[in-house]
């Protein structure tokens, strides 16, 4: 890794910051959950957070971002206001979208996160054509989809991959290998060694990355940022993670190897971070621990905005369907 | 069915249908840099489109606002919606209708519920253009008409033009519109002349035209039916019987109003199209017309359509399965006099 492209002690802090609120509204929205007090379809990505948010302080509010169900650690690193998205969540008429797209469509123009899909796959051929948008009128954004390893043995990633190598679209794709699709489990899914080495039958370049690595994240995602603004093409990145939870909360995940698990959870990346940052005098005790109150304080606060919000009214059913013909 | 494309050129007050889709695009491009068109083989180096219906468009405009995509049907579609979502207005063209199965994700998941689910936030103004219809012996994969698929989905809207005066209206109001437009193109008439259309000519999506005026049944219908509809009027005049035409020009959504004056006048009402009956548009139509009329039809609604098969190769079968003036004018005479 070259020296420039580390990054710089404030955003070492950045990034902490970032993962530590990831994980804090992780650890909330099951709380919540198990609480009874808010029911929804949740997908927790506990274990992944170092990738959106080492990835993403390379990036602009102005970039795109399409994302899927499992996905509101990469909206929140993407900047995502936490009120808005947990009264979302919350199916609330104060959510971004009215309460009538819930988790997996979360929607956040202002911060540049497009889609959200519930579609395994999909958030591919999309972030193609933001990509294009911003090729065409020259304004250095770049789009980023990001995907489990699962959807890339759907047909979407390999039509999407192809479309943007022969276009050289400023676009990365941003594929979690989280070690499950679903129940199933990699190797059993999935014919490639490395997902990165699919790069190769697009001609456009892969770099395989311990996802859990905050340096080794931004570095990569870094190349990938410079190579899209360059005008040089799409890059697939496959950041390598781990899963601490089932799919869908509640999943009992029996089908995960349980030695597997209990590794992955010993070598969390976040309490390693945390200890990294203060042994290389990056930061103090004193410094994260504000960081992570300030973000415990946030969210006690869009909780408590979420489920005291109204929920839409009836009306609201059939609006937005169609817009207004000028 | 014979090849129907005229010997020589149309004269110029006249334009054959995929001639006025072309001038719609053409026109279009020139007034909104936002306007794009994808698909496969759509750029003049590709010979702009198989039927040549984007013909000049890329050399005119550039191949970086026409450009021509491998055979991704799912790649297209996502590429359309993305760049909707950034401002543009992308005219995607997947080549024939039953290949809108293989991107049907795209169009059904996305394309018509972003604007749903992001709550009003996003939207999404991109033309899905797509050629379809039994003549030309494609048989089961290259000639179905879809079009239930589509205005049974909330957030798409459904047009399908019979003149080149509409084609281009529709499709002008297509790039117009703030949501995902279907335009579903009939190719056996793709080379049927008709006025020449006008340069800024809109038809509103949702409005119909009376093809004929007559005073005994409404015939409604849209597409390449509507000229199988015109032929059947010279044998129902024989008959004694004074049909009135409804070209529905837009399916998604249908013009109620147009349609309940019409049965209004004439108490009995027959629908007519390509697709297979079951579950069609004939079925919606016929339902919200037997409600609204209900103890006041002279007759039951009646429907003619493909029979509930895939479309067929064999030139006799083909020819059986699409309907015809003789099938038409037959349903039509046996609800006017009650006799089948």
């Amino acid at each position: 890794m070259s020296k420039s492209n580390q990054p710089d002690a404030p955003t070492q802090v950045e990034i902490f910051r970032r993962m530590a609120l990831l994980k804090a509204n992780d650890e909330r929205s099951r709380k919540v959950l198990s609480s009874g007090r808010l029911v929804m379809p949740y997908y927790s990505y506990r274990g992944q957070e170092v990738i959106p948010a080492a990835s993403f302080v390379n990036l602009t509010d102005r970039d795109y971002l399409c994302t899927i169900y499992r996905g509101i650690h990469d909206m929140l690193a993407k900047g995502f206001p936490l009120k808005d998205l947990w009264a979302e969540t919350a199916g609330r008429a104060k959510g971004t979208c009215k309460g009538k797209g819930g988790p997996m469509h979360l929607t956040y123009p202002a911060k540049g996160i497009m889609v959200t899909t519930g579609v395994v796959g999909s958030s591919m051929p999309i972030a193609n054509g933001l990509a294009w948008a911003a090729q065409l009128s020259g304004d250095g954004r770049v789009a980023v989809a990001t995907f489990g390893d699962g959807a890339s043995n759907i047909g979407a990633f390999h039509e999407a991959l192809n479309l943007a190598a022969v276009w050289k679209l400023p676009v990365i794709f941003l594929c979690q290998n989280n070690r499950y699709g679903e129940h199933t489990a990699y190797a059993k899914a999935t014919s490639a060694r490395r997902i990165a080495d699919r790069a190769v039958a697009y001609g456009i370049a892969g770099l395989h990355v311990n996802g859990n690595d905050p340096f080794a994240m931004y570095a990569a995602a870094k190349e990938a940022v410079e190579r899209a603004r360059a005008g040089d093409g799409p890059t697939l990145i496959e950041a390598m993670t781990f899963r601490f939870f089932g799919h869908v909360f509640g999943d009992a995940d029996k089908y995960m190897n349980p030695q597997d698990k209990a590794a992955a959870m010993a070598a969390d990346p976040y309490p390693a971070y945390r200890t990294k940052l203060i042994s290389g005098g990056v930061a103090t005790e004193a410094d994260l621990t504000a960081i992570e109150a300030k973000c415990e304080a946030e969210l006690d606060e869009a909780v408590a905005f979420a489920l005291d919000a109204p929920f839409p009214d009836p009306e609201e059913l059939t609006r937005d369907v169609y817009g207004a013909v000028a | 069915m014979s090849d129907p494309r005229p010997q020589g050129k149309p004269e110029k007050s006249q334009a054959t249908i995929i001639e006025a889709l072309n001038m719609a695009l053409a026109d279009a491009m020139e007034e909104d840099a936002n306007v794009l068109v994808l698909g496969e083989d759509v750029a003049d180096p590709e010979e702009g489109g198989i039927t040549g219906g984007t013909k000049g468009l890329s050399t005119r405009f550039g191949e970086h606002r026409v450009r021509s995509t491998p055979i991704s049907e799912q790649a297209i579609m996502g590429a359309a919606i993305g760049a909707s979502l950034a401002g543009y207005r992308p005219v995607a063209e997947i080549m024939l209708m039953n290949f809108t199965t293989v991107a049907m994700d795209m169009i059904y998941n996305h394309a018509a519920k972003l604007r749903y689910m992001s709550g009003g936030q996003t939207h999404v103004p991109i033309v899905i253009r797509t050629m379809t219809g039994a003549g030309f012996s494609t048989a089961g994969q290259h000639s179905d008409y879809l079009e239930a698929w589509f205005a049974h989905s909330a957030g798409l809207k459904v047009v399908a033009p019979a003149t080149a005066a509409d084609a281009y209206g529709l499709m002008r109001s297509a790039i117009d519109d703030p949501d995902p437009v279907l335009i579903i193109e009939n190719m056996p008439i793709y080379w049927l002349s008709g006025e020449r259309p006008q340069k800024g000519h809109r038809v509103p999506i949702g409005k119909a035209r009376i093809a004929a005026e007559g005073s005994d049944l409404t015939i409604v219908t849209y597409s390449g039916m509507v000229h199988k509809c015109l032929a059947a009027l010279e044998p129902l005049k024989a008959a004694g019987i004074s049909a009135e035409i409804v070209d529905l020009r837009s399916i998604s959504p249908w013009d109620e109003s147009t349609v309940f004056a019409s049965v209004e006048k004439t108490g009995r009402c027959l629908v007519v199209h390509e697709a297979v009956k079951p579950f069609g548009a004939g079925a919606e139509i016929a339902a919200t017309v037997s409600q609204r009329f209900f103890g006041r039809l002279k007759a039951p609604v009646d429907r003619v359509a493909a029979p509930f098969c895939p479309v067929p190769f064999s030139k006799p079968l083909e020819t059986a399965f699409v309907p015809d003036p003789k099938r038409i004018s037959e349903a039509a005479i046996a609800l006017v006099t009650g006799k089948a």
